[in-house]
């Protein structure tokens, strides 16, 4: 970049200006620095403490990195779909890691569904399920928490603290809590994703009611409506396609969240793929990892193609 | 609401036909999709066979482990012997230590006999038990081969053919069997917070303790008595402080550092990904693609694979939430560059600056505090995620939390444990706010 050589001569006043931002921009740039060095510090003492703290080291376990795959490849490929849709393995010697048949579900006479896409409707269905029971309770609770809807401070202040109570609450708590009552099973999982989902959901919908434009509010009140009728007729078709599209972000975390929960208990595909995984067991694991992984993205892509049609191209968020 | 009258109707129609005659979508599509809720909640409840399971919940267990949250019991029991003395045994591992002194609840009479604070009082007497709750006394005699209550017993005596049971509600219970009474006596509180029975310093007032520490002799002659308190303190056998702690402080660990080492990979990769900065179709919509499946693959399975390779610990779980943030961070931050307003990039490419400089002057200005908001955003959030995969062995909190609530007695640990979490993640979670609001200003996301 070429500079120009002479310095431009200032006023008093810009030069006073020129100066303020120098030194603004110069404690800015201290504030940088030592950021960028604090991360730094924490860094290299968080990658040291963690390789410490762990069972093997980075360094002496990164040669056999891929030894694990060695497992993961089936002595035949075509067993990965045997697995996955049920089908007598030629390999079948007794052992659990070839009794594909075994896990049918059988629905009417011969037709069966097979065992992981049974589980798979199980994570699904426990996903879908949590969140829309979820996202009825946030509703009103955001409409509670709002501070243009709701004039009573105490009202409010409760209404608050539960979301945030519900939404840092460890979910994994939530389902030991719920599986001691409710038996071990998807239903305790249900529970636990539920409550974290009014949680989550309920403080964003509050922050994007709180952000409504007030006017349709005052109509509505000027011909006396009561407030419901504000809520239903100024508030809600402001916010409702929003509140719908967080839904359905919410949804495509509630997905891999029942995934998670299963995997330490809950049932569903998590469990099997938990196991699947310890014992080693190759064809099983890549079916699992198949079927998973294109649910997910199937629903990823309609929840996406949904929220485009909703609120159109609406920024990415990300909302736990 | 006030009702508007035909004329205005017809006003209304001919200045806004759209508001009346609406798409065949607009009039069906809400119905539709309430329906379809209806049936599909309908169905989710078949399949999960809810009415049953509800029905069936124990929901006593609820109140009752939630009450194990915070309060603990004591369980001294009273034997009659052969020669007509009474004594008094605790079970082992007895909050009250191996070899406890008599606590101030329980009196001993001058006959023999003791008197247990508990409901309206307790008297264990060589051949009957008299209790006293909601105002009115029971005797149960206990000299033959089976306890018999004396009179009808009130609904909250249970008696079975050879032991009786007494309900004293949230102050404990009673279970008598011929020639012995077992006490089950809540307290409040959590006990040996501090110290546990087998610390030379257990039972003893603060005072005592603090003067020790200060001037006292030396317990153990090999270290100082604050030294071996604190050992005593972070290695409590009941509360195991010092390993909670050390989990709770890998599970902060493992949220920094995946999201730290996310953002530092994604932020590059962001650059070739976003369209307006990278000027080549294939290898922006490759990048997107790898975002997605990184993001899709999930920390659970990253988490169970790692876990695999490296073994279990924090570095597995930093592993874990690495992976899947390069997923989420670049393409937050790809979306974020494809954003921005390129005039100014126009503007430092006019006076011929380098493309290095473009991006450096260019770009980053108008992101940066985007990029940082997001990424602290996720960090917070990655603590709340690194206690589930700690479940599956991927290091921190989450194992210890699991373990024990899978014994399903030591409630109070879960409890523990939870407030601590509780505190990190409402701590974070105002430090990340405050740190957002002073890098972005106010308002975003």
């Amino acid at each position: 970049m070429s500079v120009a050589q002479t310095e431009p001569v200032l006023k008093e006043t810009t030069r006073e200006i020129v100066t303020a931002w120098e030194r603004t921009t110069s404690s800015r740039r201290l504030y940088t620095v030592i950021g960028l060095i604090l991360i730094a510090i924490g860094f290299v003492g968080s990658v040291q403490y963690a390789d410490e703290a762990n069972a093997g080291h980075f360094f002496e376990r990164l040669p056999h990195l891929f030894d694990f795959l060695q497992w993961l490849i089936p002595s035949d490929w075509t067993d990965v779909w045997r697995a996955l849709f049920d089908r007598a393995s030629p390999l079948d010697n007794g052992s659990e890691a070839y009794d594909f048949a075994a896990g049918r579900v059988y629905v009417w006479g011969d037709f069966y569904i097979p065992e992981y896409f049974e589980l798979m409707i199980t994570t699904l269905n426990i996903a879908v399920l949590s969140t829309i029971f979820g996202f009825l309770i946030a509703v009103p609770l955001a409409f509670l928490s709002a501070r243009n809807i709701t004039p009573s401070p105490a009202i409010r202040f409760g209404a608050r603290r539960v979301c945030e109570f519900l939404r840092a609450f460890p979910e994994l708590v939530f389902a030991g809590l719920f599986a001691a009552v409710l038996s071990a099973g998807p239903v305790p999982a249900i529970a636990a994703i539920l409550l974290h989902t009014i949680g989550a959901l309920g403080k964003l919908f509050y922050e994007i009611i709180e952000n409504i434009d007030m006017k349709p509010d005052e109509g509505v009140q000027s011909v006396g409506g009561t407030r419901l009728e504000r809520i239903r007729f100024a508030a809600m078709p402001q916010v409702l396609p929003n509140l719908i599209s967080y839904g359905l972000l919410r949804l495509e975390i509630n997905v891999r969240a029942s995934t998670i929960i299963g995997a330490v208990g809950g049932g569903g595909i998590g469990e099997e793929l938990r196991l699947a995984i310890s014992r080693g067991f190759g064809a099983k694991t890549l079916a699992l990892l198949l079927l998973l992984f294109l649910t997910i993205i199937a629903v990823d892509q309609l929840s996406a193609w949904m929220r485009k049609k909703l609120v159109g191209e609406h920024q990415f968020l990300l909302a736990h | 609401m006030t009702m508007i009258n035909t004329f205005d109707r017809r006003d209304i129609e001919a200045r806004f036909p759209e508001l009346l005659h609406r798409t065949r979508w607009q009039r069906f599509g809400t119905p539709l999709v309430i329906i379809g809720t209806l049936l599909y909640v309908l169905y989710a409840v078949w399949f999960f066979n809810l009415p049953k399971l509800v029905a069936e919940a124990h929901w006593e267990r609820f109140g009752i482990n939630l009450l194990q949250w915070v309060s603990y019991d004591v369980q001294p029991q009273f034997r009659v012997k052969d020669n007509g003395t009474i004594d008094i045994r605790y079970p082992r591992f007895s909050v009250l230590g191996d070899d406890p002194k008599q606590p101030a609840w329980i009196k001993t009479e001058t006959d023999g006999s003791y008197t247990i604070d508990i409901g309206g009082g307790v008297h264990i007497g060589r051949t009957e038990t008299v209790v006293t709750a909601h105002g009115t006394s029971v005797t149960i005699k206990t000299a033959g081969d089976v306890p018999t209550v004396v009179g009808a017993p009130p609904a909250w005596v249970g008696v079975a053919p050879d032991n009786v049971q007494v309900d004293l509600g949230l102050s404990g219970r009673l279970s008598i069997d011929a020639n012995r009474v077992k006490v089950v006596k809540r307290f409040f509180g959590w006990p040996n917070f501090i110290f546990d029975p087998t610390s030379p310093f257990f039972g003893k007032p603060t005072g005592e303790v603090v003067s020790l520490i200060v001037s006292g002799d030396r317990i153990d002659p090999s270290q100082s008595n604050l030294s071996l308190a604190f050992d005593n303190f972070w290695n409590n056998m009941t509360w195991q402080h010092g390993d909670v702690w050390t989990k709770l402080f890998q599970t902060i660990v493992m949220a920094f550092l995946g999201t730290l080492l996310g953002a530092i990979v994604g932020f590059p990769l962001a650059f070739l990904a976003a369209r307006n900065i990278t000027r080549n179709r294939l290898l922006n919509s490759t990048l997107k693609r790898f975002f997605d499946f990184m993001r899709s693959v999930d920390m659970l399975i990253w988490g169970l694979f790692l876990t695999r390779a490296f073994g279990p610990g924090p570095l597995s779980g930093s592993g874990a939430i690495f992976l899947m943030e390069v997923g989420s961070l670049g393409k937050l931050y790809a979306e974020a560059l494809e954003n921005i307003d390129n005039k100014p990039r126009e503007g430092i490419r006019s006076v011929g600056a380098s493309p290095i400089a473009v991006q450096r002057y260019g770009v980053l200005p108008q992101v940066m505090p985007v990029f940082a908001g997001q990424t602290l955003y996720q960090w917070e959030s990655n603590i709340r995620g690194a206690t589930i995969i700690g479940a599956i062995g991927a290091g921190g909190i989450g194992l210890k939390i699991w373990e024990a609530m899978r014994t399903n007695d030591n409630w109070q640990n879960v409890a523990y444990m939870v407030l601590l979490l509780l505190i990190v993640v409402y701590f974070f979670d105002m430090v990340s706010n405050k740190l957002r609001s002073a890098i972005v200003g106010e308002k975003l996301i």
